[in-house]
């Protein structure tokens, strides 16, 4: 289980980053979303992988997963989301002013 | 009162401006000379204490941890260069009136002038070292100014720049020695170091103090081989070289000698580095000066050559040289104020500062004439003028010097020859320029100056004269205050007087004044022997390396910072591969002991799944639709992985998330290209992957380490044990997000509302034209019945829901976050189903209020525990569970996630209406 987590986190931030690198700012922006599962992932995985043990917290029960990564997760998710919006719409706006959708701001490819 | 000398005259800086934008040019000189009236006004007033033998001392503790402080002093050294500063600066406020022309920003000026001198009073009235420190660097900004005065001129630049190098670089140093020296008295207080002369100069680190604070006061008082910066800045309009380069910025670096004289001095190593490097420079600058064919050049090196004098008088340490050295800088200051204003007269008079042109105006100007001979002939130290009472000092201190021995012998032979090259370049400034034949091609027919350019002139050569004939009278116990300060006791005897009968030092002067006169008459023969044998000259040197170093940078930034954030992303991530790669190939264990978990048939699925989806995201990546929709899939499957290792907050969170990102996404998509063509070749596209796949496999062997070892389980355990009786829930994630870590999701919530509000900041610029058609072309039932009226019920089970997944937040998975993002889909989806203005009417309320008010609860509940006197937002929760039940407990924090609610909600909306109102305006949605 541990390899196949292991797996899907290294091929999302493989996919990507070869997305981050490319020239059109939505490609960036889908790279950057794919990049971000997977440092989610990896985030959570730093709590090591429990399953059905949820930190909920019931009488007699002892066995928890981490719940810090969980926090700080969660709100990395709605950053996240916040982020993605302003690069999107920081995007539109560039290509409004720059007539292109380079993330140089470049105007050889209108 | 003392504190406020310095500090009212900066603040009095930004004064001039004004004063002259709301009355003329003369307000502005009134309004400075008013301020330094006043500055030079208090430090009369504060003076009878000084004369009686009192040292003043005042100020506030600022940052005492670092040992810094405001505290000022007034000791007569102080109270002798507030004087020469507040005194000459007067002088040079009039005579700048009068000297720059109506297209100087005279405004400008003065405010600078200001800045300087309230650097300078600050200089000489602290009593920290760090304080002093602190406006040593201000006069080194303020000179860095007024020399760059006239900025549209490139020597003016390359001046002020050469000049903000060199002492700043001398500045740093002298931090370096001040932190040493503070450190070794164990106080940053001038008044503790002065005490602690001997601890300074027997512990080991006086050596490497001592070369610190010296490289700082060379550089600021122009010694040689650091001298070079100051005759390049005479680009300088001439009040800030008579000011700056006479009187006061470089007498900071030897009024630093006089101040550390008692801590510092007195030890072999003071003896050769401050004596050796006085003695090369006065030798050096008196033989450079002579050949120089600019007047303000000549003037320039002559000072250097006295401030190597004054240097060489400190550096021979004994108490008698140490009042020689303060009264020739008394002297220096005021003959070469003087001599810097006849030149600026003849330069503005003129139009020219060459020597080879300015000829014979003596009959053109004769009252500047005289004052400019009379200045020039106390320069070189002719007697009944006041040059001459500290040259024979001098003179009769190095025949002291000689006579206990060594190489001593050598000194006053080598003063006479520096006393021979002083007459010398005296007598050409005085021969060359007013006698000598006729001018030649000058730009303007030569007269005399307006009368308020000369009247400084006047007064000071008038002071020049008065010192020199009656010297006890005037400024003997100016002298014998400020020396006593410089010394640290009672003075030697000596005597200022011109007759001292016929002696050893009277036969150097003589000796002096015919020698130059010879030299000057053979100056022809001189000329071509120099121009023979150049010296290498320090400028030429630091310029040359200072053009290398530039254009290597160039070099490297061009190569590097090519303008391509492609190009910088590549390079970060690829030092990031290698200093990981580095990590690993340097040894220690990849794999840990904890045993593997069992692997399911449906992970396996989902994960090719995931897998898949991803991969395709890459391949599809132009037909940017496809794309979005395969990212989803891969964000569902994410979700499902939260789900299965047990984090369902997660799950709910990234659920609704993708939603709300897929329709942002959407929204943007109207605006962008729908497909894009290859853009990178096949090595570029080859050269990127293998990075990516060198990124993703360190990120996986991190991971495989982290996953394979066992945890620590200290902090889990806390907060399991804490989360029910401290933070009352039984959701820990939900207790963290709320109590234990409170104040991060403050910050989280507010960077969220910051992006929602520059977004709109943003869109409030305009969207570019949609590249997709509107949706009125391509189908003519934008808004079907059913779906409108379809979606308006299910509002009202989304608040039900987002009211639910709130208040068990709490206990069970769910909170702010979700609930906030679950209510926004539900307002989105009437948006989207129904007429955006009619929604908007009949759902619209101002979201950046909703933010506000969100984050102004989470504040408020913040804010409540520092009423209890417990600190801002954690402890209130465990303070208000203690004496009360539960319940109450529980209405706190919830009152906090209302809040994150609150801002979830308004940030979403805002975002996702504002791009969608951008359509509408572009008459995408409805029309």
């Amino acid at each position: 289980m541990e390899l196949l987590i292991v797996g899907v986190i290294g091929l999302l931030t493989a996919c990507g980053v070869y997305l981050l690198l490319r020239a059109r700012s939505f490609t960036v922006v889908l790279g950057l979303a794919l990049l971000s599962y997977a440092v989610n992932l990896f985030l959570l995985a730093m709590g090591r992988l429990a399953m059905h043990r949820p930190p909920i917290l019931e009488p007699g029960r002892w066995d928890y997963s981490d719940p810090v990564p969980q926090a700080l997760v969660l709100t990395a998710i709605v950053i996240g989301f916040g982020m993605t919006a302003f690069l999107t719409v920081l995007a539109l706006r560039a290509r409004k002013d720059l007539g292109s959708d380079q993330v140089d701001g470049s105007r050889t490819h209108p | 009162m003392l504190p406020f000398i310095p500090l009212i005259v900066l603040l009095a800086a930004m004064l001039p401006p004004l004063a002259e934008r709301y009355d003329g040019r003369n307000a502005g000189a009134w309004t400075t000379a008013l301020v330094t009236a006043l500055a030079l006004a208090a430090l009369l007033f504060l003076s009878p204490a000084v004369f009686s033998g009192g040292v003043q001392r005042a100020g506030w503790e600022w940052l005492p941890e670092l040992g810094l402080n405001l505290s000022f002093r007034l000791d007569g050294l102080a109270l002798l260069f507030g004087l020469l500063i507040t005194g000459i600066g007067l002088l040079v406020i009039l005579y700048a009136r009068y000297y720059l022309s109506e297209h100087d920003n005279l405004g400008r000026f003065y405010s600078l002038l200001l800045l300087f001198m309230g650097a300078m009073l600050g200089i000489v009235l602290a009593d920290n070292l760090l304080l002093l420190l602190m406006f040593w660097e201000l006069t080194s900004l303020g000179s860095f100014l007024l020399i760059g005065y006239w900025h549209p001129r490139a020597d003016a630049r390359r001046g002020a720049r050469l000049a903000l190098t060199v002492t700043a670089g001398g500045g740093l140093a002298l931090l370096g020695g001040f932190l040493l020296l503070g450190h070794i008295v164990g106080s940053f207080e001038l008044s503790a170091v002065l005490a602690a002369g001997e601890t300074v100069k027997q512990h080991p680190g006086y050596l490497a103090t001592l070369l610190l604070i010296l490289l700082g006061v060379f550089t600021k008082s122009a010694q040689f081989p650091l001298h070079f910066w100051l005759p390049q800045a005479m680009a300088a309009p001439t009040p800030v070289s008579a000011y700056l380069h006479s009187a006061t910025m470089v007498k900071a670096g030897v009024f630093l000698l006089a101040r550390l004289f008692p801590v510092l001095a007195d030890t072999d190593p003071w003896f050769f580095l401050v004596g050796g490097v006085g003695l090369l420079t006065l030798l050096f600058a008196a033989y450079a000066a002579l050949f120089q064919h600019d007047i303000k050049g000549l003037l320039a090196y002559s000072t250097i050559s006295h401030l190597g004098l004054i240097t060489l008088l400190f550096g021979l340490g004994t108490p008698l040289t140490a009042v020689a050295g303060v009264f020739h800088i008394i002297n220096h200051a005021i003959f070469k104020a003087s001599l810097f204003m006849a030149a600026g007269i003849i330069d503005h008079e003129t139009g020219c500062r060459d020597m080879r042109q300015l000829n014979g105006l003596f009959k053109f100007m004769p009252q500047t004439a005289v004052l400019a001979i009379l200045a020039a002939a106390a320069m070189a130290g002719v007697p009944l003028l006041n040059g001459f009472l500290s040259k024979e000092m001098f003179f009769a201190q190095t025949i002291h010097s000689a006579a206990l021995g060594g190489a001593g012998v050598l000194l006053p032979v080598l003063a006479t020859v520096a006393g021979v090259f002083s007459v010398a370049y005296s007598a050409r400034f005085i021969h060359d320029v007013f006698f000598n034949g006729e001018p030649i091609n000058l730009p303007r027919i030569p007269h005399e100056p307006p009368r308020y350019l000369r009247v400084p002139v006047e007064i000071l050569v008038v002071v020049c004269l008065l010192v020199g004939i009656v010297p006890a009278y005037t400024v003997g116990p100016m002298l014998a205050v400020a020396a006593v300060s410089v010394v640290g006791g009672p003075l030697p005897p000596y005597s200022l007087a011109i007759w001292h009968g016929f002696n050893l030092p009277l036969l150097m002067s003589a000796l002096a004044l015919a020698g130059g006169a010879c030299m000057y008459g053979q100056r022809q023969w001189l000329f071509r022997l120099r121009d023979r044998y150049p010296l290498p000259v320090g400028k030429i040197l630091f310029g040359r390396s200072q053009r290398a170093v530039i254009s290597a940078t160039r070099q490297i930034t061009g190569w590097l910072e090519n303008g391509s954030l492609q190009c910088y992303l590549a390079w970060l991530l690829g030092t990031a591969v290698l200093a990981g790669g580095w990590g690993l190939a340097s040894g220690g264990k990849l794999t840990g002991e904890v045993p593997l978990q069992p692997l399911d048939g449906l992970s396996l699925l989902l994960a090719l799944l995931l897998a898949v989806a991803a991969l395709l995201t890459v391949f599809w990546q132009r037909q940017r639709l496809t794309a979005l929709i395969v990212l989803g899939v891969v964000g569902l499957v994410v979700v499902l992985a939260f789900v299965r290792f047990s984090a369902p907050d997660l799950a709910l969170t990234q659920l609704t998330v993708e939603v709300v990102t897929t329709i942002l996404l959407l929204l943007a998509l109207r605006f962008l290209p729908a497909e894009a063509m290859v853009e990178s070749a096949l090595s570029r596209r080859l050269r990127d992957a293998g990075l990516a796949i060198m990124v993703g496999l360190g990120v996986a062997i991190l991971a495989w380490g982290v996953l394979t070892r066992a945890p620590h389980t200290a902090l889990v355990d806390y907060l399991l044990a804490t989360s029910l009786p401290g933070g009352g829930g039984a959701n820990v994630v939900n207790v963290i997000l709320v109590d234990f870590r409170g104040f991060d999701t403050l910050g989280e919530t507010t960077v969220l509302a910051i992006a929602a509000l520059g977004i709109v900041a943003l869109l409030a610029g305009g969207l570019p034209t949609p590249t997709a058609p509107p949706v009125a072309a391509r189908d003519a039932d934008r808004h079907p019945l059913l779906l409108r009226m379809g979606v308006r019920p299910i509002l009202a089970v989304t608040l039900l829901l987002a009211a639910y997944v709130f208040l068990r937040g709490h206990n069970l998975p769910g909170g702010g976050f979700v609930a906030g993002l679950v209510t926004a889909l539900g307002l989105v989806t009437q948006y989207l189903a129904g007429d955006f203005r009619w929604t908007a009417e009949k759902l619209g309320f101002d979201h950046q209020r909703l933010i506000a008010v969100g984050l102004l609860l989470i504040a408020l509940t913040g804010l409540m525990s520092t009423a209890f006197d417990h600190p801002f937002l954690t402890s209130t929760f465990a303070h208000l569970h203690f004496p009360l039940t539960g319940e109450f407990e529980i209405a706190s924090a919830m009152i906090f996630d209302l809040g994150v609610y609150l801002i979830v909600v308004g940030v979403v909306m805002l975002i996702l209406l504002e791009l969608g109102q951008s359509e509408t305006a572009e008459g995408a949605w409805n029309c």
